[in-house]
């Protein structure tokens, strides 16, 4: 669906839109139950859930390594099928939970420059998203190091370049607070603010949510529970206990 | 060359050997053991020739002789297996000391020290003047399957990984009182070999997937490596040049 801008102009595709989404696994188990999900150009939503929601299994559907049981999905415009599937992933950046799954390759440099180099991109131009994305995440001078000898908060600022590298219409981070120490995880926040692209964050942290995301989507066995603003969302102690969600100590809204 | 990417056999440096690139070193290696293990046992001198070649590589690249002796300790088994050889073998019997030794065994046993030795050092040359990622991507120059090159770069990459996790996980042991020269606790550390490699499975199918989702399709797109030049190869092949000449002049004064 179309809609018309105020000057007249037809408006872009939302970055995201994931319609009656329904996914069983192989073994039977039945994941996801009917997901509605639209996420505009721009936006940045948190994806709250506890354990065993359905985050992770939606979040492989976003890029096509799980393919719909019903209902599909929309990444600007383009469905996800198994013909569209490498300009899907393009299009949607992944950054994993572990970023030693994510950095595979032996130096940082080398391991930015895989997705661009999978998806077409050739020197010099690749050389050039290399060291963009390694500036965008503060990460510039660390190009030719191995991801062995990185910080946990380096790692994880590094595996967002991998990503970013590949010039996505949404960024998908999984769970991208973990392990970090406080100031490491500042400093991830303030990365991520300063990106200006849509963002699609799965968390357990509710505190970075709300720092980082003004729109929270819960998710609880396999369908949405709600979709408000996350002050809203975290201010609502009734909905966070039911669905096994929990402010940190001490923190009130 | 890329200061903080190394390996414990990398030795940083700026020679000319260092400055080589990885394909011609790994040729260039790859014909020298191919002459070392060629040569014929019973040319003693042909093998001090060999070594006189490498000592010059040595010294153009500037690598100690001692920091050399320790990498090269690897081959520790191949000599225990050589020293036996002597008491063992069948055949005709020299006496020494005393003890009865193989004429056969002692030359098989120095055959295996001898071209071990020399095939070990060449590989350590090798490996300290070559960064990991240059010695790949010198590989996928000489057309080695794009497949092998895969399991190579990761295979580098996740050995840091898995010896980590492997420190942390006797840790974990250690600190909870278990003391591995106990022949009776040996059962926790296979098992924890049992979970290391689960570990390490299940890291497998994660990272595939986090390369899928970066639109891999089957190869590694290549890195550039400069092609080099003729007058590159020449220089770089004399020492391995010069071994095989030594090689098959010990056929000759045979
Ligand atoms: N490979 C799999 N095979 C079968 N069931 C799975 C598999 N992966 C996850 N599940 C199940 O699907 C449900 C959703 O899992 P997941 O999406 O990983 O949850 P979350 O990421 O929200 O913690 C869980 O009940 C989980 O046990
Ligand atoms: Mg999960």
């Amino acid at each position: 669906m179309r809609g018309v801008g105020i000057l007249g102009a037809v408006s872009s595709p939302p970055s995201l839109e994931v319609s009656g989404l329904a996914f069983a696994y192989p073994d039977g188990h039945q994941a996801l139950f009917g997901v509605d999900l639209r996420i505009e150009r721009g936006e940045r939503v948190a994806l709250l859930g506890p354990n065993g929601a359905g985050k992770t299994t939606l979040v492989l559907h976003l890029n096509g390594v799980h393919r719909a049981g019903a209902g599909e999905v929309r990444v600007g415009g383009l469905e996800v099928t198994r013909e569209h599937v490498q300009e899907i992933r393009r299009r949607v950046g992944i950054v994993f939970q572990d970023p030693d799954d994510q950095l595979f390759m032996p130096t940082v440099g080398d391991d930015v420059a895989f997705g661009p180099a999978n998806f077409g991109v050739t020197e010099p131009e690749l050389s050039q998203r290399v060291s963009d994305a390694l500036d965008a995440v503060g990460m510039a001078d660390l190009a030719d190091r191995s991801p062995m000898h990185l910080s946990g908060g380096q790692r994880r600022r590094v595996a967002l370049a991998t990503v970013l590298a590949c010039d996505p219409e949404i960024l998908v981070l999984d769970e991208p607070s973990t392990h970090l120490d406080p100031v490491a995880r500042r400093e991830l926040a303030e990365v991520l603010l300063g990106l200006d692209r849509t963002m699609l964050m799965v968390t357990h942290d509710l505190p970075y949510a709300l720092q980082l995301c003004p729109r929270s989507v819960v998710i609880d066995g396999g369908v949405v529970v709600a979709d408000a603003p996350t002050w809203d969302i975290l201010a609502d102690p009734d909905l966070l206990a039911a669905h096994r969600l929990e402010l940190p100590f001490g923190f009130a809204l | 060359m890329a200061a903080g990417h190394a390996h414990p056999l990398y030795r940083a440096g700026d020679s000319a050997v260092h400055r080589l690139p990885a394909h011609v070193k790994i040729v260039v290696a790859f014909v020298f053991v191919l002459a070392v293990v060629a040569t014929p046992r019973e040319a003693f001198a042909v093998f001090g020739c060999h070594l006189l070649l490498l000592a010059g590589v040595w010294v153009v690249a500037r690598i100690p002789p001692g920091w050399l002796a320790t990498r090269a300790l690897i081959e520790a088994p191949f000599v225990v297996l050589a020293v036996l050889l002597p008491f063992f073998a069948a055949g005709p019997r020299v006496e020494w000391w005393g003890m009865s030794l193989s004429v056969d065994g002692l030359l098989a046993g120095w055959n295996i020290l001898v071209k071990g030795t020399l095939g070990v050092l060449v590989s350590v040359t090798l490996a300290a003047t070559t960064p990991l990622r240059d010695l790949v991507s010198g590989l996928s120059r000489l057309r080695v399957p794009a497949m092998v090159c895969v399991i190579a770069t990761l295979m580098l990459r996740y050995l840091e990984v898995i010896v980590a996790e492997a420190r942390r996980m006797r840790l974990a042991r250690v600190s909870r009182g278990h003391d591995p020269r106990f022949v009776w606790q040996l059962g926790a550390t296979v098992r924890s070999v049992g979970a290391l490699f689960l570990r390490s499975y299940e890291r497998g199918e994660r990272v595939h997937l986090a390369m899928l989702s970066r639109g891999y399709t089957g190869t590694m797109p290549a890195f550039t490596t400069a092609p080099a030049s003729t007058a590159t190869w020449s220089v770089a092949l004399l020492p391995a040049a010069a071994a095989v000449v030594c090689a098959a002049s010990g056929y000759w004064v045979r």
